[in-house]
């Protein structure tokens, strides 16, 4: 998957020689002018390798260094994926494709994410429990779990149905063991002084327990964002009518590599952009940390 | 801003043994047969050397903890789960972090079943008498340490405790803060008059406070002796009596029983090491 690499932060103080007799705007100024230069220059440089790179695939493609057949090109990508936004695919507009594979990993995400919070937490929160059901939960855990898709399409059929169950167990099990650890690491003090304050023990969870677990589960949704994406796309190319699952297997048959290359690139950007709204989330969900807490951004995919 | 009526505070502690279970399976004795009584509206301060069981006397006072042997009687009735009327100041802050300081203050009355208005009203007077007006929205996080342990106080008291238990609340304090600090709490204290469980290492804080200073001796701890503090009240700031002549005298009598205990625990934690080092 598309992974951003870590923007470096721009330099936040500038270095600090005061010229004699200039005055603090003047520096201002200065250092300000010199994150901005510090920003255009890492831009230029990112730009400057996305050129190399799809130069040298295009020219490459066209010269005959790299075979187009297998590899595809650039501008192939982009004439393929034009054909498929004005003619739709062999079965269904292209845009439904999308639509269809949002909606699996949503739905899986949301399922997942669901049950892997209130399993954490009860399991978390009531040790009996995690003793009786832990070992299950390794055993189910150890399973090779794209495999499951198999059954699960076997059981389900070929529809949506099918895909979001893969997509929520892959979620589920980020999700839940990040909250039961959150759970189990709550701070003791903050418990007595709630139960001393005089909660009930329903009190305790929803106002200490959860709140001080969120953290963790906000750092696997990260995670669990880009595995419902994966679930839904491998659960489409395990057997499916639609998606973006189906658009790749299609494109895979027929040798068709600059349409794998255009599904890979639509996917890249969906999570991409999911990435992005997480972020946002994530900002106002954590909105009581120092700041410096919530600046660094977790790549998940 | 008086005392919860039903419950009229005082704490007795007759013959209480607590015992731990340590990690490794073994039995470890934090207190043993501790008898200790705090009349209703008296101030006790708890000295004593470092790990004699002094914040385990609280958590029994609190009902966080079960004596092993003996019987905790708060506003005389026996102790079974969490003790009614009783607050805590822990020595680390039990703020929550997510939630801004009028919702931090407010947690009391909005568990025991407050109106969201009603409880975040009384939230804002607690506020204003401990001087935080002005910073209800705030996180805790971006206040002094001072200002986050009047946060605690108000949290601990807006629930109108007949029973207050401290744990080093001012440990973590520079020592001007600790002594406005200090003031404050007996100013607080005057107008609802709680039964106050005090432990401090400070034994010139532990003076000035209270009515009553326990020595515990080096774990597992026991009362070695209780010393009266017959200095009349109100009595200002600690830096104002500090060497007046009676407060001299009580202070070599509290410090002469406790350091015997303090190098007595000292000794004993340089030879564990010692014994370590020896099988490491
Ligand atoms: N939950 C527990 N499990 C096992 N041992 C414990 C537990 N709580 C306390 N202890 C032990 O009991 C002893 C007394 O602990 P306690 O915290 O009451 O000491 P303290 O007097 O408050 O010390 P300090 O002044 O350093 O705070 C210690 O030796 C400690 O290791
Ligand atoms: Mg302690």
């Amino acid at each position: 998957m598309t992974a951003e690499i870590a923007q470096p932060q721009a330099q936040r103080e500038a270095p600090t020689q005061t010229p004699a007799g200039a005055s603090e705007q003047a520096l201002a100024a200065q250092a300000h002018a010199r994150v901005l230069r510090h920003k255009r220059l890492v831009l230029l440089g990112q730009i400057g390798i996305a050129a190399f790179i799809l130069g040298g695939w295009q020219i490459g493609a066209m010269t005959g260094v790299i075979d187009p057949f297998f590899f595809g090109s650039p501008v192939g990508i982009v004439i393929r994926l034009w054909d498929w936004g004005l003619n739709g695919t062999a079965y269904g507009s292209f845009w439904l494709q999308i639509w269809v594979t949002l909606e699996e990993a949503l739905l899986g995400f949301l399922v997942g994410v669901s049950s892997g919070i209130v399993l954490g937490v009860l399991l978390g929160e009531i040790p009996y429990l995690a003793e009786v059901i832990g070992p299950y939960i390794k055993i189910v855990n150890a399973l090779p779990r794209i495999v499951l898709g198999s059954i699960f399409v076997m059981w389900l059929g070929l529809g949506l149905p099918s895909k979001v169950v893969l997509a929520a167990v892959l979620v589920f099990f980020v999700v839940f063991f990040n909250a039961f650890q959150g759970v189990r690491s709550v701070d003791r003090n903050l418990v007595s002084n709630a139960r001393i304050l005089g909660a009930s023990r329903l009190q305790v969870v929803r106002h200490v327990v959860v709140p001080s677990a969120m953290t963790w589960i906000i750092a696997s949704l990260h995670v669990a964002l880009g595995f419902s994406i994966i679930g839904a796309i491998v659960g489409e190319f395990l057997g499916s009518q639609r998606g973006l699952g189906l658009v790749i297997a299609t494109a895979q048959n027929t040798f068709d590599a600059n349409g794998v290359f255009g599904a890979m690139l639509v996917i890249g950007a969906l999570a991409l952009s999911a990435e992005a709204l997480m972020a946002m989330v994530e900002r106002r969900l954590l909105a009581w940390q120092p700041p410096s807490n919530t600046d660094q951004n977790i790549q998940g995919l | 801003m008086t005392a919860a009526a039903d419950t009229p505070g005082g704490v007795d502690l007759v013959g209480v043994t607590k015992r731990f279970v340590t990690p490794t399976g073994g039995v470890m004795t934090a207190i043993r047969d501790i008898n200790l009584s705090v009349a209703p509206g008296e101030f006790c301060a708890i000295v004593g050397p470092t790990g004699c069981g002094k914040s385990t006397t609280l958590t029994l006072a609190a009902g966080l903890e079960r004596p092993t042997a003996g019987t905790v009687t708060v506003s005389g009735k026996p102790v079974d789960g969490i003790t009614k009327g009783a607050s805590f100041v822990f020595q680390a802050d039990a703020l929550m972090p997510w939630k801004p300081v009028i919702d931090n203050v407010a947690l009391g009355p909005m568990f025991r079943g407050m109106p969201h208005a009603e409880s975040r009203a009384r939230a804002m007077e607690w506020l204003q008498t401990v001087g935080l007006t002005g910073f209800e929205n705030h996180y805790p996080h971006q206040l002094s340490g001072g200002m986050r342990k009047r946060v605690s106080l108000a949290a601990a008291l807006i629930n109108a405790p007949s029973i207050l238990l401290m744990d080093e609340p001012f440990s973590a304090l520079d020592v001007q803060t600790r002594a406005i600090m200090s003031n404050e709490l007996l100013n607080l204290w005057e107008r609802q008059r709680p039964s106050v469980m005090f432990v401090t290492h400070d034994l010139e804080e532990a003076i000035g406070l209270a009515d009553k200073v326990v020595v515990i001796t080096a774990g597992p701890g026991t009362v070695k002796a209780v010393f009266d503090i017959d200095l009349p009240r109100p009595r200002g700031a600690v830096q104002d009596i500090r060497f007046e002549k009676r407060f001299l005298e009580l202070y070599q009598q509290i410090w002469g029983a406790l350091r015997e205990e303090v190098e007595q625990a000292y000794a004993r934690a340089a030879d564990a090491t010692r014994n370590q080092g020896n099988t490491a």
